[in-house]
C-alpha cells in the first residue's frame, strides 16, 4: 500500500499513467466493437467494395503470370479468369482468396502472340470484374549476364560519362572572372530547376500506377520533404565550416550537394529508362544514348560551376571531381538495373520525389547565397540571362533524347 | 594524373558508345505502351497440370485445348442443370410438394385446367463456377419453371410478387389484352411488392413458347432472370414420337452490371453440360425445345457437331422447315429441334457465335 502511494506521487509514473490510460480505454472500446458490433450505427446492406490492382504482367513462352494486389478494404475471391473474351483456366498462388493488401500470382498457360494486345478480366465470386489491358505482348526480359551488362553500360554511358565530360569544362570555367561567376551560378540554378520540374512531372505521372492504398501523393510529398529536411540538416551542420574555413570550402560542399541531388534525379531517370526498355517502350538506339549524353553533359556543368571559387590544388580537385561525377552518374546504373528487373512504381515515386527535393533545396541554397552576395539584388540582367540560358540548354538538349 | 584520366575517359567514351549501340539496336522497337511493368520471368510453379513436363513444341500445340475453360467446379447444387432439361409442370417434385405449385383439373370438354403458383423471389444463383449473381426469379430458379400444356387446355397462373420491385408475367401465346402482363389496362396492372393476381388464358397455338416479366425496364427484368419456357403440345400430333425431350433456354448474365454479359449458358450454368454431359442413345429421337432469352446480345445461335437436325421454327407447324446443323436466333425466338445421333461418341453442342461459346454456352452430348 505504501509502495503504491509512493508510486503515485512519483511525477514520472504519473506521466506514464496519463499517457497509458486513454490507450487502455481505446483498446477496450475497439475490442468491444470487434466483439459486439457497433449497435447498428454503421451497419448497412452495402454491396462489397472490391478492388484489385495489377502490379505486373510477365510473359514467358506460352505462359503468362499476373501479379495482383488486393487494393481494397474487403477480401476478394477470384473465381474465374477471362482472356480476350475466353474463359481460361489458371492457378492462383497462394490462394484464390485475397485479404486486403495481400498479393498473389496468377499463372496461366496461354498461346500469346508477339505484338498482339491482350485483355485480362478477373471475375470475383460476387461477379465483379477487374480488367487489365496489355497493349503489346512480348517476352519479358530475363535476369542474365547479357542484360546486366547492357544496363551497366547503359548507366555508364548515359550517366557517369556525360557528367564527367561536363566536368572537363572546369579549367575553362575557372578562368572566367567577375560577373561570370554569378552568371554561372544562375545558369546552374536554371539547369537544376528544369531538372527538378522534369522529375516532378514524372513522379506525378507515376501516381496513377501506385495502388491507391500506398498513396502515391503521400509518397511524393514524403520523398520531397525528406530530401529537403535531410539536406537542410546537412547544410545547417556544415554552416560553420563555411564561416570558419572560408567560401571555397562551402562551394565544394555545394558541388557535392548538387552532385547528390543530380544523382538522385538520375536514379529516377535510370528507373524510367530501365523499365521502359524492359517493357519495350523504348528503343535504346544510338540516338537515345547520344541524346542523353548531351542532356546530362550540362549536369556536369551544373556541378562544377560553384567550384570555380575553390582554392584547392589540382590533383585534389580532380579527385573531388571524379567522386562527384560518380556520385551524380552512377545512380543511373543502379536505377536502370532496378527499373529493368524489379520495377516498383512505389520506389520510383519515392526516389524521384527525393531527387526533386534535393534539387530544389540546393537551388534555393544557391539563390540564397546569390541574394546575400549581391547588393543589387537577385534579379540582375546577368542573373536572369544565366537562369534563362540554363533552362533553354536543358530544353534544347531534350530534343536530342529521342526514343 | 589529370591527363591520364582525360585519356581514359575519351577511350571509354568511344568504345562504350559503340558497344551500347551495338547491344541494343538489335532489339525490336515496339509501339508505345501504357501502364505495364514487366518483371523478369521466373520458371514459376506451373498452372498445375500433367502437361507440365511436355516439351515446348507439344506444349504449344496442345496447350490451349487443356488450358481453356472454366476454373474449378460449381460450389452449390441448388439448381440441377441436368434435371431442368426434363422438368415441366414441376414433375421433379414429390407429390405433396408438387401440389403446392401445380394442379390439374379435368374439364367437361375433355381439356385440362392447369393451375400454377408462381412467386417472384429474389435469389442468389451460381452462374459460373464460384461466381454468384443476384437474380430475380420465378419460384427461386432461373430459368423459371417450365410450363407444359396440350393445345386447348386452360392455363391459370396464381401470381404473387414476393420481391421488392413491381413484377408481372407475360406469355407468348394467344391471350386477351387483360392477361398481357404489361400494365396497359386497368385490369392488367403491374403487381407491386406483396400484390397478387391470376392470369388466365387458353394454351394456344401449339408450339414452343416463352414467358417473361414485362415490368419496366423490360431489358433489366429479363436480364435478371425472370423468364421461362412455355410448351404447348398439338392436340393432334403427327410428328414422329420423341424418345427424349429436353428444354433448353439460352441465356447469359451480366455479373458486373456494365450492360454486357460476362457469362453465357444454356439453362443458366456456364459450361454445365461440359461438367455433366447429356446422355442419349444412338438412333433415338432427341427433341429439343430451344428458346433464346439472352439479353444485350442481338444474336445467339445453336450448333451441333457431326449431326444434323430437323428444325420446327417456333414449333408451330407439324412439319419441319429446315434441316441443318446451325441455326441463328434473335431475342425471344424459339424452335423445336429433332436430332437422331448416327454414331456413339461425344458430340459438342454450342453457340456458333464463338465468343458466347467460349464464355460458357457450350456443352456435350454423350451418345451411347
Amino acid at each position: 500500500m505504501i509502495m503504491f502511494k509512493n508510486m503515485f506521487q512519483n511525477a514520472k509514473f504519473r506521466l506514464i499513467l496519463a499517457f497509458l490510460l486513454p490507450v487502455v480505454f481505446i483498446a477496450a472500446l475497439v475490442w468491444f466493437f470487434v466483439q459486439k458490433g457497433t449497435f447498428g450505427v454503421l451497419e448497412g446492406n452495402f454491396p462489397p467494395v472490391e478492388k484489385i490492382f495489377f502490379e505486373r504482367v510477365v510473359f514467358e513462352p506460352e505462359k503468362i503470370t499476373l501479379g495482383v494486389l488486393n487494393d481494397g478494404p474487403e477480401s476478394v475471391k477470384i473465381s474465374q479468369l477471362i482472356v480476350n473474351d475466353v474463359v481460361w483456366r489458371f492457378k492462383m498462388e497462394p490462394s484464390n482468396e485475397l485479404k486486403p493488401l495481400e498479393r498473389a500470382k496468377i499463372n496461366l498457360y496461354y498461346p500469346w502472340v508477339e505484338g498482339d494486345p491482350l485483355a485480362f478480366k478477373l471475375v470475383s465470386a460476387n461477379g465483379v470484374a477487374f480488367e487489365k489491358e496489355v497493349d503489346v505482348s512480348f517476352l519479358s526480359p530475363v535476369l542474365d549476364s547479357k542484360y546486366i551488362k547492357t544496363f551497366v553500360l547503359l548507366g555508364l554511358y548515359v550517366g557517369v560519362i556525360p557528367v564527367l565530360l561536363g566536368l572537363l569544362w572546369f579549367p575553362f570555367l575557372r578562368r572566367l572572372r567577375g560577373g561570370a561567376y554569378m552568371f554561372l551560378l544562375s545558369l546552374t540554378v536554371g539547369l537544376l530547376v528544369f531538372l527538378g520540374f522534369d522529375a516532378l512531372a514524372e513522379a506525378i505521372e507515376l501516381i496513377g500506377e501506385v495502388p491507391s492504398t500506398f498513396n502515391g501523393v503521400g509518397l511524393l510529398v514524403i520523398g520531397f520533404l525528406l530530401a529537403i529536411f535531410a539536406l537542410g540538416v546537412v547544410t545547417y551542420k556544415t554552416q560553420h565550416i563555411g564561416e570558419s574555413k572560408g567560401e571555397h570550402v562551402k562551394s565544394l560542399l555545394w558541388a557535392y550537394l548538387i552532385a547528390f541531388g543530380i544523382g538522385l534525379h538520375n536514379l529516377g531517370e535510370g528507373l524510367a529508362i530501365g523499365s521502359a526498355y524492359a517493357i519495350g517502350e523504348a528503343t535504346l538506339g544510338a540516338t537515345l544514348v547520344i541524346g542523353f549524353m548531351a542532356h546530362n553533359l550540362t549536369e556536369g556543368i551544373a556541378i562544377v560551376s560553384p567550384l570555380t571559387k575553390t582554392l584547392l590544388g589540382r590533383s585534389k580537385i580532380v579527385m573531388h571531381l571524379l567522386v562527384m561525377g560518380i556520385l551524380a552518374g552512377a545512380p543511373t546504373i543502379i536505377g536502370s538495373l532496378i527499373g529493368g528487373f524489379a520495377y516498383s512504381p512505389i520506389l520510383a515515386i519515392l526516389f524521384l520525389a527525393i531527387g526533386v527535393g534535393a534539387i530544389f533545396d540546393v537551388s534555393f541554397d544557391i539563390l540564397h547565397y546569390m541574394y546575400r552576395k549581391n547588393e543589387k539584388g537577385l534579379f540582375t540582367p546577368v542573373n536572369v540571362l544565366g537562369f534563362l540560358a540554363g533552362l533553354m540548354i536543358m530544353y534544347g538538349t531534350g530534343f536530342l533524347v529521342l526514343g | 594524373m589529370k591527363k591520364i584520366s582525360l585519356i581514359l575517359l575519351t577511350l571509354m567514351l568511344f568504345t562504350g558508345c559503340g558497344q551500347v549501340a551495338e547491344e541494343v539496336t538489335g532489339q525490336e522497337s515496339h509501339p508505345h505502351e501504357e501502364g505495364v511493368s514487366a518483371d523478369h520471368g521466373h520458371a514459376d510453379e506451373a498452372a498445375g497440370d500433367s502437361h507440365e513436363d511436355m516439351s515446348l513444341a507439344e506444349h504449344a500445340q496442345n496447350l490451349a485445348q487443356f488450358a481453356i475453360g472454366p476454373n474449378g467446379e460449381y460450389e452449390t447444387n441448388d439448381f440441377d442443370a441436368l434435371e431442368f432439361l426434363t422438368t415441366w409442370n414441376f414433375n421433379n417434385l414429390a407429390e405433396d410438394e408438387r401440389a403446392k405449385f401445380y394442379k390439374e383439373t379435368a374439364l367437361d370438354d375433355g381439356t385440362l385446367l392447369r393451375e400454377y403458383w408462381f412467386n417472384v423471389e429474389e435469389v442468389t444463383i451460381e452462374v459460373a463456377p464460384g461466381v454468384y449473381y443476384p437474380a430475380w426469379s420465378y419460384n427461386g430458379q432461373v430459368p423459371g419453371p417450365t410450363i407444359r400444356a396440350t393445345e386447348g387446355d386452360t392455363i391459370k397462373i396464381h401470381f404473387k410478387n414476393n420481391a421488392s420491385k413491381p413484377h408481372t408475367v407475360h406469355f407468348h401465346g394467344y391471350h386477351s389484352s387483360s392477361q398481357d402482363g404489361t400494365g396497359g389496362e386497368e385490369e392488367d396492372k403491374i403487381m407491386l411488392p406483396g400484390e397478387s393476381r391470376d392470369y388466365e388464358f387458353k394454351a394456344e397455338p401449339f408450339g414452343s413458347h416463352v414467358y417473361h416479366c414485362h415490368s419496366y425496364p423490360v431489358s433489366q427484368h429479363i436480364a435478371k432472370g425472370l423468364y421461362g419456357a412455355y410448351i404447348v403440345d398439338p392436340k393432334v400430333d403427327t410428328r414422329p414420337k420423341a424418345d427424349k425431350e429436353f428444354v433448353m433456354v439460352m441465356n447469359g448474365f451480366d455479373t458486373d452490371f456494365d450492360g454486357a454479359n460476362d457469362f453465357y449458358a444454356v439453362n443458366t450454368r456456364a459450361f454445365a453440360y461440359n461438367y455433366q454431359p447429356i446422355h442419349v442413345k444412338k438412333g433415338e429421337l432427341v427433341r429439343i425445345q430451344l428458346s433464346n432469352m439472352l439479353e444485350f446480345d442481338p444474336i445467339n445461335s445453336f450448333h451441333l457437331h457431326a449431326n444434323f437436325f430437323d428444325e420446327y421454327p417456333t414449333g408451330t407447324k407439324l412439319d419441319p422447315e429446315n434441316f441443318t446443323d446451325t441455326i441463328t436466333m434473335g431475342q425471344g425466338e424459339r424452335s423445336i429441334l429433332d436430332i437422331r445421333f448416327r454414331e456413339e461418341g461425344m458430340y459438342m453442342f454450342h453457340s456458333h457465335v464463338s465468343e458466347l461459346a467460349e464464355l460458357g454456352w457450350t456443352g456435350m452430348f454423350m451418345v451411347e
